[in-house]
């Protein structure tokens, strides 16, 4: 790994952390309880379009794990955990297909971020009543992966004609 | 290639709007289905005897194992005692039911008609 890739990951992922933080301190409201703009995704998904899966999948794992101890509890992690995995395993898939654009891609992981936590939530306080919720965070998910997506084609344009 | 992904993309924003207002739709009319329909539900002493939706009009013959016999009737979307073999026969004295958690009470025979999924009450919970 070179001097440069190192300092390029300890980058984004310093930024991944400090988005995390920052939405934490205000949150970007969609009008919809538990939805999030996912500032963090967007480092994730400029990672995985201007780096590899593999640098894009430690830097998620890392991040959690840091944002976890630091401003969030056990089960935070674990809710982030669910929600950022099954985000990153689609994402992964969506883009080996090349059907789709980063921002399809970027949608995809917003939605299926959802899915995950919402799946995690259902089964840690045995309620199926939350499945009801999941359509309104389907929508959530695809505005915010819209928004993200934008703003990662356009990053990720501007790094790789560097 | 670029113009083709950018189709896609919104054919799969589409997609999932689409599904998510299918979903919430099937979700609202299982939810319909299965638990908001009104039944009365007769229970002999702890065991459950049957569950009578008040939409469908019967009379039923309570029958007990001792030779006493309750008679419930569902009309017009309320269920109702018309007839006992008990002594008192305060469940037949008793109005028609089909408010949310309203019951009828046969205390010499043991049986208890409840409503579930009814209506809510006008009167409050406090004096239920």
């Amino acid at each position: 790994m070179s001097t440069k890739k190192i300092a390029y990951l300890g980058l984004l992922l310093a930024l991944a952390f400090v988005f995390s933080y920052v939405e934490n301190l205000i949150p970007v409201s969609l009008g919809i309880p538990g939805a999030k703009l996912g500032l963090a995704n967007l480092v994730v998904v400029v990672t995985l379009y201007t780096l590899t899966e593999k640098d894009a999948f430690f830097l998620s794992v890392i991040r959690i794990v840091l944002v976890g101890f630091t401003f969030g509890t056990m089960a935070s992690m674990i809710y982030s955990f669910a929600g950022a995995g099954l985000s990153f395993l689609v994402m992964v898939v969506a883009k080996k297909t090349r059907l789709f654009s980063v921002t399809g891609v970027s949608v995809l992981g917003g939605v299926f971020h959802n899915v995950g936590q919402i799946f995690v939530a259902m089964w840690a306080l045995e309620t199926e009543s939350l499945i009801y919720y999941l359509p309104v965070l389907v929508v959530a998910g695809s505005i915010s992966g819209v928004v993200i997506g934008i703003l990662g084609a356009e990053i990720t344009k501007r790094l790789m004609g560097r | 290639m670029e113009r083709k992904t950018k189709k896609n993309d919104i054919l799969l924003i589409v997609g999932l709007l689409v599904m998510a207002l299918l979903f919430s739709m099937g979700l609202a009319l299982y939810r319909q289905i299965n638990t908001r329909q009104p039944v009365a539900v007769v229970r002999i002493g702890e065991a459950e005897y049957g569950r009578f939706p008040l939409n469908v009009e019967i009379t039923e013959t309570i029958e007990l194992s001792n030779g006493a016999y309750n008679i419930l009737k569902i009309e017009n979307g309320k269920a109702d005692i018309t007839e006992a073999s008990c002594p008192d026969g305060i469940c037949v004295r008793h109005w028609a039911i089909s408010k949310q958690n309203e019951t009828i009470v046969c205390l010499p025979n043991q049986v208890v008609v409840e409503i579930e999924n009814g209506e809510e009450s006008d009167v409050d919970s406090m004096t239920n």
